[in-house]
């Protein structure tokens, strides 16, 4: 299928979804425990072993179905039985904390 | 003949060389073999017949009997080798002594390591920054069994190292067990799998004429590690040869690829309408660099480069995508890829099913009809055991030569190809190209502020912090930057040829910790400032090289790049934990290094450094490096123990 078509279906299921409530304190706990850092960033930043989490844009019912069938190489799908649906509604919470960063405009050493 | 203890001197004032003396030994023999075997036998049974060397009257060195080992130094000065890294060891005692008091402890000056892991790698480092190798002296036994990963790693990035191993071949001259167990039958075996070529002179003629061999064996592309075995005995007998003469180093010319395959390559590229060059292993000199920039402008390709050397300038228009996987860049919009000396090509035009998944499969990634073009000197130097070669690549054009010394005919034989036309159409690409290029680095310093102010400190701001205190120097990172999302390779500008040194080859870990003492070595003649990014794991295998850079006045900032982890190995563990459907949570357990924290700080201060750290705050992180760097510009190494983000 389509990635595009598998967005936008992503996104739609999305806006019917009724949004989990996530637990900002225990989606920390868990991102740290269950290894989310060691690829993302103990920020969300990213890098060359996993993506930026920091700022991300998708809506909750997508990200937990990118958790559970993820299309990279790299990250290991996340099924119900090591993260349930509340599991990662605490996590998308914990993402959604991270600060806006500041741009790189802003910071003398990235404009040098 | 009396027995005369060897420790005692010959009372017959006619000191006899041991060839004279075995020649002797040898005539005796077959008398006895003459006699009648019961006359033999009761011979043997009242006083056994002496060993040929336990008969042999004690032989004094002289003033004017020299031990072969200084003869073997000599036929080292020959070589212009500059250092000799080791762990000292009673095999090559002989070669110590000479080394030092025969031949001035100057080049070869003698480096003492802690290990021989260390003096293999300081030597691969080393030789990557002074383009020659080191030698480095081991025990053919415990010695070499110590070294050996770090010959791999050399092997595998096709570095030369200079590997002189003691050893005493002779039964008659190990003088009790310590010598029985560090003695073996061929020393060279248990690493021939990864070296290029070994031998085992038994005279000093022989030697004289390996050890330039061996030199010269090295330094021919494919580079790679040589073996030469130092007989003991040897080492330590008078030189008996007359007419000894060390022969004339003449080194070869790199092997250059076939012209009539270059010419077909020059046509490819320039019929090409979107072609990218792949670089591997590709400048062994300043002037491969000059090479690639000269090829990748006149055909306005692209040039992915997989940092193994310093192949290319990073800030070009026409470098790859700075923020992309280096090792395995995104090949598939060409219609012609170019690879020189590549690590595992096909590995980067194909996709293989991920870990996260069951089963294996594996797809081209290339585009349908996209020609490929290889040139390597590696297919000159292929062995069987070890699996470095990768898999098989179904080239269109694979030239067997060194890249370096292919790409002038290369060059100009696609300057002959280019028409009016195409050279429009190589305009319009390299400008499209330069303009991708500006927007990958734009999108890479906005992806470096994401975690600017995170503590743990995030790698991309310890790469730009430590590149604001050095820029302004004549400055070589003797580090690998991949564990650091390759922070430097994207923010940095590296343009020189000892800007950068690759990574280990082999992928041992071990490896940066000494090679980066080693090219500071390399680089500290030339007054230039070293600086590596050490990771914390890799640091933990012999620490005792900061030592070594202490004792030696090696000036080398190592920043260390502390995620406390081996956390590769965590990310696997994680990613197979998830895809089983079990508990992710025990990624840390064989990984983490916490618990407690190492302080690598102490550590450095132990081994006679200057360092700082834990430091955590990245605002502090500026003016520790200044304090360092003092230091090290003072002409000593330095230490920061930085705690930071895992990539």
């Amino acid at each position: 299928m389509n990635k595009f078509l598998v967005l936008f279906l992503l996104c739609a299921a999305a806006a019917l979804a009724e949004t989990k409530p996530g637990d900002v304190d225990n989606g920390k706990r868990l991102f740290e425990r269950n290894g989310c850092y060691q690829c993302h960033g103990h920020a969300g930043q990213g890098g060359l072993a996993g993506a930026r989490l920091s700022q991300n844009k998708l809506p909750q019912v997508a990200f937990i179905a990118y958790v559970r069938n993820p299309r990279s190489g790299g990250m290991p799908p996340f099924r119900a039985k090591v993260m349930s649906d509340q599991d990662l509604a605490d996590v998308y919470a914990y993402i959604k904390t991270f600060p806006e960063p500041r741009a790189a405009k802003d910071i003398p050493l990235l404009n040098q | 003949m009396p027995d005369l203890p060897l420790d005692k001197p010959d009372q017959s004032n006619n000191p006899l060389n041991r060839r004279d003396f075995l020649a002797g030994a040898a005539a005796g023999v077959a008398g006895l073999a003459a006699k009648p075997p019961a006359a033999m036998a009761q011979q043997v049974a009242l006083k056994p017949e002496p060993h040929p060397a336990e008969a042999h009257p004690a032989i004094e060195v002289t003033g004017n009997q020299r031990p072969g080992s200084d003869f073997m130094v000599d036929v080292f000065k020959s070589l212009d080798i500059e250092y000799c890294a080791a762990n000292p060891g009673s095999s090559f005692r002989g070669l110590q002594e000479s080394f030092i008091n025969y031949g001035g402890n100057k080049n070869p000056e003698w480096l003492t390591c802690c290990h021989e892991e260390s003096s293999v790698a300081m030597a691969h480092g080393y030789a990557k920054i002074a383009g020659k190798p080191m030698m480095i002296m081991a025990h053919g036994t415990v010695g070499l069994q110590h070294a050996s990963m770090a010959i791999y790693n050399a092997y595998c990035d096709r570095v030369p190292v200079y590997i002189v191993l003691g050893n005493i071949l002779d039964v008659n001259y190990r003088r009790g067990n310590a010598e029985w167990v560090h003695s073996v039958q061929d020393a060279a075996a248990m690493v021939r799998d990864y070296t290029k070529w070994d031998d085992t002179p038994v005279t000093l003629g022989h030697f004289a004429e390996s050890a330039v061999r061996a030199y010269k064996i090295a330094m021919t592309p494919p580079t790679e590690p040589v073996i030469l075995v130092a007989d003991g005995t040897l080492q330590e007998e008078p030189v008996a040869d007359k007419n000894l003469r060390i022969p004339k180093l003449v080194t070869s010319a790199p092997p250059q690829g076939d012209s009539g395959a270059v010419a077909e390559a020059a046509k490819i590229l320039v019929d090409a309408e979107n072609p990218v060059i792949v670089a591997g292993r590709v400048a062994r000199t300043p002037r491969g660099i000059e090479l690639l920039v000269e090829l990748s402008e006149t055909l306005g390709a692209r040039v992915e480069d997989q940092r193994m050397r310093m192949n290319f300038p990073t800030q070009h228009p026409l470098y790859g995508h700075p923020g992309a996987s280096i090792a395995t860049p995104n090949l598939s919009g060409y219609d012609v890829i170019l690879g020189l000396e590549v690590q595992d090509f096909w590995g980067i035009t194909h996709k293989m099913t991920g870990l996260n998944k069951f089963g294996m499969e594996a797809q081209p990634t290339t585009q349908p009809g996209a020609k490929i073009v290889s040139i390597s000197a590696v297919e000159l130097n292929h062995k069987s055991n070890y699996q470095d070669f990768g898999r098989y690549l179904e080239a269109d054009l694979a030239i067997t030569g060194d890249p370096e010394s292919t790409l002038p005919e290369l060059i100009e034989a696609v300057r002959q190809l280019i028409t009016p036309d195409r050279r429009r159409a190589i305009e319009e690409r390299s400008k499209k190209i330069a303009e991708a290029n500006q927007r990958d680095r734009e999108h890479d310093r906005e992806l470096a502020a994401l975690a600017w102010d995170a503590s743990p400190i995030s790698t991309a701001r310890l790469s730009a912090e430590l590149w604001a205190q050095i820029k302004n120097e004549d400055w070589s990172l003797v580090s690998n930057d991949r564990f650091v999302s390759s922070w430097p390779t994207r923010l940095w500008n590296f343009s020189k040829p000892y800007q950068y040194i690759g990574a280990q080859g082999g992928s041992g870990i071990g490896y940066q910790a000494p090679a980066s003492v080693g090219a500071a070595l390399a680089n500290r003649k030339h007054g230039r400032l070293s600086v590596s990014i050490q990771c914390d794991g890799d640091l933990n295998y012999a620490p005792g090289v900061l030592w070594t850079a202490a004792h030696h006045k090696i000036p080398l900032l190592s920043v260390m790049h502390n995620n406390r982890a081996y956390h590769e190995e965590r990310m696997y563990l994680t990613m197979l934990a998830a895809k089983y459907d079990r508990d992710p949570a025990i990624s840390d357990i064989g990984t983490a290094l916490n618990g407690p924290n190492i302080d690598y700080a102490s550590i450095a201060k132990g081994y006679g450094l200057y360092a700082e750290g834990p430091i955590s705050d990245p605002r502090e992180l500026g003016p520790a490096l200044q304090r360092a760097l003092q230091r090290v510009k003072n002409g000593e190494p330095a230490l920061l123990d930085v705690v930071t983000q895992p990539r």
